[in-house]
């Protein structure tokens, strides 16, 4: 059996997007670096509804749709994080999570 | 044919490593740009697997919203980022190490023993329509109008939001 015809083959990936998206969260020392690890998650996500929809699910459109819905919400995402971080970095002069110690702006 | 089966499965594998070989770099540089390459690159690899699973319209779906959209606005933010020679100034040490380290693979062993090869998950047992762009948009706009609307909603309260946050500061600098 092929191993591309197989469901677990996509879930593990799927996994490891993940499991990669939460390591580069924990360790990266700025915020861009952690907006780069969150669409890694998102994309896992998107992996894992891809998958259910080719191999198990009745309607073949509702992953699809799924993974657009993600797509869109991970464009407007982008869009907010990266203007805040710009506002961050006017207030702050850096981007190092740990030197944004304080909330108030 | 059984050529063609072994050269599509040898692709396959490509796609995979794309995807994991993207995903080590964009964690592991310490260069902000080429973390945003690895991210295209893994992206482009993700958009290949999107491909064997029978739908070629998400491919280029993601080839353009993803590598093309989301990469080049992650690239605009990466212009206030350290430049190289003050990267070497700063010297980064990673102190989270292994904390990421356990997290992640308690994360992954979870999710890998306990949850995907534990579970035996059974095909509907009938299909109605197929993968095609006509099916989705048919589904997307009848049954499923609610994401579509949302996801407009979405998109320009996040435009408006974007807008408004990265002109509050310009605004007081100037004032």
């Amino acid at each position: 059996m092929m191993i591309s015809s197989n469901l677990n083959t996509y879930l593990i990936i799927a996994a490891v997007l993940l499991v990669i998206g939460l390591y580069g969260m924990v360790q990266h020392r700025s915020l861009i670096g952690i907006l780069i690890s969150s669409e890694f998650i998102l994309n896992g996500a998107a992996l894992n509804f891809m998958a259910f929809n080719h191999f198990v699910a009745p309607n073949p459109a509702v992953g699809q749709i799924y993974a657009l819905f993600i797509m869109g919400i991970a464009a407007a995402e982008a869009a907010i994080a990266i203007s805040m971080i710009i506002a961050v970095y006017r207030k702050y002069q850096s981007e190092d999570p740990e030197e944004l110690q304080d909330m108030k702006m | 044919m059984i050529v063609f089966e072994y050269v599509a499965e040898a692709l396959f594998y490509g796609f995979v490593a794309l995807t994991f070989m993207g995903g080590f770099m964009a964690i592991r540089s310490k260069m902000l740009m080429h973390a945003v390459l690895g991210l295209a690159v893994a992206l482009f690899g993700v958009a290949g697997l999107y491909f064997y699973l029978g739908s070629p319209f998400l491919t280029m779906m993601q080839i353009l919203i993803y590598v093309g959209a989301v990469c080049i606005i992650i690239v605009l933010g990466v212009m206030i980022g350290n430049t190289p020679d003050q990267l070497a100034a700063k010297k980064q040490e990673r102190k989270n190490l292994p904390l990421a380290l356990v997290t992640c693979s308690v994360a992954f062993i979870g999710l890998f023993v306990a949850m995907i090869l534990r579970t035996h998950f059974t095909a509907a047992s009938e299909r109605v329509g197929d993968m095609s762009i006509r099916f989705v948009g048919e589904n997307l706009l009848y049954q499923y109008c609610l994401a579509f609307e949302l996801i407009s909603v979405i998109l320009l309260t996040a435009i408006i939001g974007a807008i408004i946050l990265a002109r509050d500061g310009r605004e007081e600098k100037t004032s």
